[in-house]
């Protein structure tokens, strides 16, 4: 009980040293340059509380939850050795974690709003929302693509580079094409695809693999996967620009 | 709203983020895999740990970071608090005169990133599979940089108006370039570390201060300028992880000469 204590206010204490760095960019900038009293400092202090309390939670949880079963899983399809199980599983992750993620939600109607503008699309509500689900569902299936392809390298241990180099040709080709208005909406969908939870998960499923597969280091091909469902989705936005 | 309304209603959207994702997991674990977790128990622990933890994290934000950060985005790019600054007295503004906004992009950037949990746990996995050769701390503030250096040359270019794409493209001629002198062992994290920068804690923050820039700076458009600048933070943390993994094989390298 007492080395429980004792690991949880270490882990308190690292939360708060992690985010020292936010408070102080923030006082200076509030009284220093803008010189202006910090409003509502009883909220401030009961908000920044929760925000320690939060990050030391998840960090406890990432290593009881998250990170074994990515492990684990990883393992077990190695094991059983069902190249098509694991490949529909890493399918169903990427659209599943991606299709109902809300910084993909609030980007894809701000992208049909952009369109509107831009008279690409009708202005109507229908239309907008009709364009907006699009993108957001080719969105999903772009991240659900990637991962698929990014566990097919590490089990075939293809190397990242050229597979990036060719993603990077892409999204510079489609850049010439896509209309103009989508083109920072579509760099900025491979920023938001990627959340808090699938992360850690996603790559604990890429390093679990390469761990047990003979003849891949989890260094070299373990990770990328977070790459690829960061880099897929620039080239099918701008593709569903272009098409739509 | 009260705070327990507040805790009430972010627990429930956490947990409505986690279902899709428990669902695949647990799904395959019986219907496929069809073998019983180890330490179930604390699997599920873990789980429930992981969503207080985001809810009370989200809460809190909501809470205290966010309100402060867009009013602070707001103040910073309004054109009155830019001329208390300048010394030209011109009605248009030089692109010098937002110095205060590249110093806050360049410092939220950073800190935010700091403080972004996925990118905790990236760091924490890459220390313990590269044992210990990769420290927790150089990757996070070797990322940290990237964030820093790309929102800041993001708002200059919101700024000044220049197309994105040139700086993308650039960008990526850095990255290949570098991928053929970098430790081989950094390059696939490198890449990763793109994607894991911006979720949480940057995004709001830094939209914010996009679309306030978008809107007051004349000639630019919210719709279409507000955007890239999440692009430009998961772009340069490659080039600064990759410039970190090399800095320290040149020092390895010197001091065995030196030895």
């Amino acid at each position: 009980m007492k080395a429980g204590v004792f690991a949880l206010s270490r882990s308190m204490l690292g939360s708060l040293r992690d985010l020292a760095p936010i408070v102080l960019v923030i006082a200076f900038f509030q009284l220093v340059v803008l010189q202006q009293p910090i409003p509502d400092f009883f909220n401030l202090l009961i908000g920044f509380f929760c925000v320690v309390a939060g990050l030391t939670f998840f960090i406890y949880g990432l290593e009881m939850g998250l990170f074994p079963i990515g492990g684990s899983m990883a393992y077990e399809f190695a094991r059983k050795g069902s190249l098509f199980w694991l490949l529909v599983f890493a399918f169903a992750l990427g659209v599943g974690t991606t299709v109902a993620e809300p910084a993909l939600i609030a980007v894809a109607a701000e992208a049909a709003q952009v369109a509107a503008a831009g008279g690409m699309i009708d202005a109507g509500v229908q239309s907008q929302m009709e364009y907006a689900s699009g993108l957001r569902y080719t969105v999903a299936f772009s991240v659900g693509f990637a991962l698929v392809l990014g566990v097919l390298r590490i089990l075939k241990g293809w190397s990242i580079q050229y597979m990036i180099v060719v993603g990077y040709i892409l999204v510079v080709v489609m850049t010439f094409f896509a209309p103009k208005e989508i083109i920072g909406i579509a760099y900025d969908s491979g920023g938001v695809t990627t959340s808090t939870i699938t992360v850690p998960l996603v790559t604990a499923l890429g390093v679990g693999l390469a761990s047990s597969i003979k003849g891949r280091n989890p260094m070299i091909d373990g990770f990328g996967l977070i790459a690829f469902a960061s880099l897929s989705p620039m080239i099918f936005v701008m593709a569903y620009g272009v098409l739509v | 709203m009260g705070f327990w309304e507040q805790f009430a209603d972010i627990t429930l959207s956490t947990i409505k983020d986690v279902i899709p994702i428990a669902i695949i997991i647990f799904g395959f674990q019986f219907c496929v895999i069809r073998r019983r977790i180890t330490n179930l128990r604390k699997v599920l622990v873990g789980f429930v740990y992981v969503v207080i933890g985001l809810a009370l994290f989200l809460l809190g934000l909501e809470k205290a970071l966010f309100p402060i950060g867009r009013l602070m985005a707001e103040q910073l790019t309004d054109p009155d608090f830019i001329r208390s600054w300048s010394d030209s007295s011109v009605a248009v503004f030089h692109w010098s005169d937002y110095f205060w906004v590249y110093i806050f992009a360049f410092t939220i950037g950073a800190s935010t990133t700091i403080a972004e949990p996925s990118l905790i746990a990236v760091a924490m996995k890459a220390n313990e599979v590269s044992g210990g050769t990769i420290g927790v701390w150089g990757l996070r503030i070797a990322v940290a940089v990237g964030v820093a250096i790309g929102i800041s040359l993001g708002t200059w270019r919101i700024v000044t108006g220049y197309p994105i794409y040139w700086f993308i493209i650039a960008g990526y001629i850095a990255v290949v370039i570098q991928t053929f002198f970098a430790p081989k062992m950094i390059v696939p994290l490198a890449y990763d570390s793109g994607g894991v920068t911006t979720s949480t804690v940057t995004v709001p923050l830094v939209a914010a201060l996009g679309l306030g820039l978008a809107e007051t700076v004349p000639g630019r458009s919210a719709l279409i300028d507000g955007f890239g600048l999440i692009a430009f933070a998961s772009l340069f943390p490659i080039i600064t992880v990759m410039a970190y993994a090399q800095i320290a094989a040149l020092r390895t390298k010197r001091n065995k000469i030196v030895d």
